[in-house]
């Protein structure tokens, strides 16, 4: 920042006019959303007015603009840490307020919860000392060599990233492997992972079309659909075991996306979008309004569960002429076998999907892919057939979307057109996005961002979906591209991969 | 005898004639270059011939099988092959795979004598071999999309504007090269450029195309003489 533009900034009318107008704003912004509440009265719902909580709001952001204005003039670090710590902890009393207290105008909240305990004492002297550090020590005046050093850094950590995918990778498949070993005992963890291992999955199979084919589908829940409801189907009706009915959910799946795919075949971007979008409407309304063979709204209950490949039973009363799993292998009878092998289920089908998928990028239809999605002239013009190329895709994609299908019915044991809304292909469709179009990696970590935290947050109730909606926001300002954004060749010649990157990152 | 032959051909976008009626033939072994300035039809007349848009009326033959009924994949298949215009390689892959992609249809076990051959006559291309193709110069990227076609072991060439927003000593190095795979390889080429003097000096025979229509055909050194050409694409350049 110019000298001259810094000291036009400092006197002091200017920093007035400055402050009033992000109090305005923060008036704007806070009335409705702070200052009036309902509550439930014996009378009936009433408006109560909480200005205690809009004064807070504009004194918290009145405080941190003038920290950010003393930072941004360099101004004592003192006076900026200071700053900023009041600020913090005065949004920390808002929410305290807004979630706890029905009173108002009592003596601050943080106070008393700080003071309440030692223990809260430390804890609060921690957070305050963890911000004003924080504040203190990072300088907001950057020198070109800082700027430099801090490219640097980020170039050095996608250089540590890139050279080592294989690593990182494999590191990753042995944490889930060992996974129900550290939380062996607890169920929520293990169910936790196994509903991310869906979803993992389910981003997987969409990378192939979306990530590698390049082909903008809303509407991959449709195959999902298909897979649970073919097996759900097969099973009740034909009494198919669930391992004759994964390969045939996956068959259905793929036939479907076949049809899907062929109208769209002529479609790109925008107007694909909308015809798959519509497409996975067609089967969630279908699925809704064929009562006679899906239950309709009432959904299909009491799935078979899965056995132990046909040779054990999980569940404690065992069926007549069937061997208990706790008995094949002589141990205590535990309700967390079957999840646990359920668990196992998913990560191997999962794992399946990764590896085709990679065998499939280092082939010449994985090739093609690739090649369509960059452009399509320009492989017509090289003899790629299009029409197979984006049908193989949309096959293979919905194959793996009907796998997972399956098996999210055989866990549930229940399920209903409820589970297949366009919300859940937005939510895979963002997990696709968010990890970077055609990252593998990427798609485990937004996958675990994406499903992982909202449910491991659920104490923090609704703010939870708040902070999800930052977080999304933070990571397209940040990495606009999804999170690991980087195509790698499928083969390099006479050259290691760490050169490459090292060549290309500079 | 002639690999290319263009009977009558008129092609449309919409209502918009594009060409109206084109007879044109390329013989085997010939480089044969088509002029004309710009909006005249040369590259809608290259990508009739592939297939995308179809011609309305007219044949177009192929080595004695009319082709202007079959889909655009179907045709490189039978081996004409080509650098588009624009270039149009794919950015985000290597130099390799976008010259993997150019041999995508044909047997693997021609790939390794092919590569070389490419490298031979763009040793360029081997300096960036692991290089992302949209990272290159433009000069480096019109090479790679020649090498991509020379991949799919076309018996017929056909270049729409290589030297189009390229350097002068860039340009001249791309049609050495040209003249180098025709002499070397028997490779017939078939040449659309803008470029008309040194398209021309090139070619064992040219057509000049206006609005559409073949008005002017002969060996190159005709045209590069006929008072014409040399007023309307010639003078006052080169």
């Amino acid at each position: 920042m110019s000298a001259a533009f810094a000291s036009s900034r400092t006197n002091g009318s200017e920093v007035v006019k400055e402050l009033a107008f992000f109090a305005v704003i923060a008036l704007l912004m806070s009335v409705m959303l702070l200052g009036v509440e309902t509550v439930d009265r014996p009378t009936g719902l009433e408006l109560a007015v909480r200005w205690d909580l809009v004064l807070i709001a504009i004194g918290a952001t009145v405080i941190g603009r003038l920290g950010l204005i003393f930072r941004r003039e360099n101004i004592s670090r003192l006076g900026q840490a200071v700053l900023i710590t009041l600020s913090a902890v005065a949004v920390f009393e808002m929410f305290v307020r807004f979630r706890e207290l029905d009173d108002r105008w009592v003596s601050p909240v943080v106070l008393d919860m700080a003071f309440g305990s030692v223990v809260s004492t430390i804890v609060g002297i921690a957070f305050v000392a963890i911000i004003f550090a924080t504040a203190y020590f990072t300088m907001k005046d950057k020198t070109a060599a800082d700027v430099d050093e801090s490219a640097k850094l980020s170039s050095k950590i996608q250089l540590a990233y890139r050279s080592n995918t294989k690593k990182i990778g494999l590191i990753g498949i042995i944490f889930f492997i060992i996974f129900p070993f550290i939380f062996g005992e607890d169920r929520s963890a293990i169910d936790l992972a196994t509903l991310v291992m869906i979803y993992i999955m389910l981003g997987w199979g969409l990378n192939i079309v979306v990530g590698l084919a390049g082909l903008l589908d809303l509407g991959y829940v449709a195959f999902y659909a298909v897979g649970a409801y073919s097996y759900a189907l097969l099973s009740q009706n034909f009494d198919l075991s669930f391992w004759l009915c994964l390969p045939l959910a996956g068959i259905f799946a793929a036939s479907f996306g076949i049809i899907l795919g062929f109208p769209v075949l002529r479609l790109r971007g925008d107007y694909l979008a909308i015809v798959t979008l519509g497409f996975g409407e067609i089967i969630r309304v279908v699925l809704i309004n064929w009562y006679d063979l899906t239950g309709g709204p009432d959904g299909i209950s009491s799935i078979e569960r899965p056995s132990f490949f046909g040779m054990a039973d999980f569940s404690r009363r065992v069926p007549d002429g069937a061997i208990g799993f706790n008995e094949l292998f002589g141990m205590e009878y535990s309700s967390m076998h079957r999840l646990i092998f359920l668990y196992y289920l998913i990560l191997v089908l999962a794992l399946v999907t990764n590896f085709v998928t990679l065998r499939l990028r280092k082939l010449p239809i994985g090739r093609a892919w690739e090649a369509l999605r960059e452009d399509e002239i320009a492989c017509r013009s090289l003899g790629i057939n299009p029409t197979n190329t984006k049908l193989s895709a949309f096959a293979i994609g919905a194959m793996f979307g009907g796998f997972a299908g399956a098996f999210f019915a055989t866990r549930q044991g229940f399920i209903s057109p409820e589970s297949f809304t366009f919300l859940e292909s937005a939510v895979i469709l963002a997990i696709v996005v968010l990890g970077g179009m055609g990252s593998q990696i990427g798609v485990v970590l937004a996958a675990i961002v994406m499903i992982g935290f909202p449910e491991m947050f659920r104490e923090l109730a609704e703010y939870r979906m708040l902070i999800f909606g930052a977080g999304i926001v933070a990571i397209m300002l940040w990495r606009p591209r999804g999170l690991l954004s980087f195509r790698d060749p499928t083969i390099l010649l006479n050259m290691s991969q760490k050169e490459k990157v090292a060549g290309e990152v500079k | 005898m002639s690999m290319l032959k263009i009977e009558g051909v008129h092609t449309f976008y919409g209502n918009i004639e594009a060409l109206k009626g084109i007879d044109m033939e390329v013989n085997e072994g010939e480089i044969v270059t088509l002029i004309g300035a710009n909006g005249a039809g040369k590259t809608t007349l290259l990508m009739t011939c592939c297939g995308s848009p179809q011609a309305s009326k007219g044949r177009i033959l192929f080595e004695g099988q009319d082709i202007s009924r079959m889909p655009m994949h179907e045709i490189c298949q039978l081996g004409i092959q080509q650098s588009p215009e624009g270039r149009r390689i794919f950015p985000r892959m290597s130099v390799y795979e976008n010259l993997q992609m150019g041999a995508i249809t044909q047997d693997p076990k021609y790939f390794n004598s092919d590569i070389e051959m490419v490298f031979d006559l763009f040793p360029r291309l081997k300096e960036r071999i692991n290089q992302r193709a949209g990272t290159m110069s433009g000069g480096e990227q019109q090479m790679l999309a020649i090498g991509r076609a020379l991949m799919g072991r076309p018996r017929l060439l056909l270049l729409d504007e290589p030297s189009l927003g390229l350097a002068p000593l860039i340009v001249k190095q791309i049609f050495e090269t040209v003249e180098k795979i025709n002499r070397e390889k028997k490779m017939t080429v078939f040449l659309v450029e803008q470029n008309a003097f040194h398209a021309l000096k090139l070619a064992h025979r040219g057509y000049v195309m206006v609005n559409g229509n073949i008005t002017l055909s002969g060996t190159g050194a005709e045209l590069l003489a006929n008072p014409e050409v040399r007023a309307a694409y010639l003078e006052g350049g080169h």
